[in-house]
């Protein structure tokens, strides 16, 4: 148990998807203008990798893994090529379908952060999750942590770097610098931080 | 040659003045994951330029055919098929690189850049502009990726392209690697800095502000 605990802290504060591995990067800076579109980001990526990471882990381990298909009569076949597109098709629907449950049974929440939903079918993180869980070989109970833990280190960092971003819009900036620029100098000294938790889980 | 001229300047403007990395925010998360040195560097641009041509000629030769609701997922497929060919490429000829890439080959399918491209420019013009649009764009990031890889290899281990330009310390030389070239948080302050200069040297790109003080007269009435 402490193993996954450590797992899902480890995810979530020394392998931080957008500040240490780069990851998700795109919606991370072009979405932290303001608190309240970061958080209802935040709160949609955190729901969008809890449920596609396991759920590609499965898919991953019942299909695709070299050998998996044994069950089927077909111990020899390997079709582990076919899991980025595999992976991508299922995060594509996945995001499809909660976007249509959302906007047909909760039309105010759809209204607050529906629109954050098609952008997370191109966001790194979410597809770099899954891929991650493959290279690193962990099993169901594991990719859960993971994938929540992933989220929510994205949540945190997005909502942390919009709090400081809006309060620098009142702040005499070169010109050159204000906007993209200095959200990279901001990005770059929460990387700072954030390795300082390098040695918070164990290795 | 009016055309021609056309073309020209499709592919030349991506290069600074509309550079997708540092103006459009596209791209940025393998632009600033693969740059510790300039061999990764400059096989993540091959391959993304590769991608980005690829799959924005065939999605504007479909773009007729393909359904507007479905064309996300259809664009999405086409580039997962092509990254997937790349990837398997790199694997039977580049291994060594392609195992320090690591999963950043297979996240070109989500790189912002190329469904930016296909989603803005391939889905509403011909073939050859799209293509050289594209071609242009992979260029001008690809510009960026090698600055930043060069800066980060070189002050990072003294060593250029694997060759050791600056003798280091270790090796009875003189210069003293900055390790934290080689870590996370130099890629942002590098591509900050990059931002900021090429803003400075083109002030059109600056942002406006958000908000504009009042005047002294007005704060004292």
């Amino acid at each position: 148990m402490s193993d996954v605990f450590n797992l899902f802290l480890r995810a979530m504060f020394v392998e931080n998807m957008p500040v240490t591995l780069f990851l998700g990067l795109c919606t991370f800076l072009a979405l932290s203008r303001r608190p309240e579109t970061a958080v209802g980001l935040g709160i949609a990526v955190i729901g969008a990798m809890g449920f596609t990471v396991p759920l590609n882990q499965l898919i991953y381990s019942a299909v695709l893994a070299p050998g998996a298909l044994a069950w089927a009569g077909f111990p020899e076949i390997d079709l582990s090529y076919l899991s980025l597109i595999a992976f991508i098709g299922v995060i594509a629907a996945a995001v499809q379908l909660t976007e249509m449950v959302i906007d047909r049974y909760f039309p105010r929440t759809y209204a607050a952060f529906g629109v954050f939903l098609p952008l997370l079918t191109v966001n790194c993180a979410i597809l770099a999750g899954s891929l991650f869980v493959v290279e690193r070989k962990y099993g169901f109970v594991e990719s859960v942590a993971f994938g929540f833990g992933s989220g929510a280190g994205f949540a945190l960092a997005v909502v942390t770097l919009s709090a400081i971003r809006s309060r620098l819009a009142y702040a005499d900036l070169p010109d050159g610098l204000r906007g993209l620029g200095i959200a990279f100098f901001l990005a770059g000294m929460m990387s700072l931080g954030f390795s300082s938790f390098a040695q918070m889980a164990a290795q | 040659m009016a055309a021609g001229g056309k073309y020209w300047v499709t592919l030349t403007e991506p290069l600074i003045r509309k550079n997708p990395v540092t103006l459009q925010i596209l791209g940025l998360c393998s632009a600033l994951a693969v740059t510790t040195a300039v061999d990764t560097a400059l096989t993540m641009s091959v391959s993304l330029t590769v991608v980005l041509v690829l799959s924005a000629g065939i999605v504007s030769a479909i773009r007729r055919m393909i359904p507007d609701t479905i064309r996300l997922i259809v664009q999405i497929m086409i580039v997962a098929s092509l990254v997937i060919v790349i990837d398997q490429v790199l694997q039977a000829y580049f291994y060594d690189i392609s195992r320090r890439l690591s999963v950043f080959v297979s996240l070109i399918t989500t790189n912002c850049l190329v469904l930016g491209r296909t989603e803005s420019f391939a889905r509403n013009n011909r073939p050859l502009p799209s293509m050289i649009d594209a071609l242009g764009n992979g260029l001008g990031y690809s510009l960026i990726l090698i600055v930043i890889g060069a800066v980060r290899e070189l002050f990072g281990t003294g060593k250029l392209m694997g060759a050791q330009v600056l003798q280091t310390v270790d090796h009875g030389g003189w210069f003293t690697p900055f390790s934290l070239m080689l870590l996370a948080p130099s890629a942002f302050f590098l591509l900050g800095g990059l931002v900021w200069a090429i803003r400075s040297i083109r002030p059109d790109q600056a942002e406006a502000q958000e908000f504009v003080p009042p005047h002294a007269e007005e704060v004292r009435r």
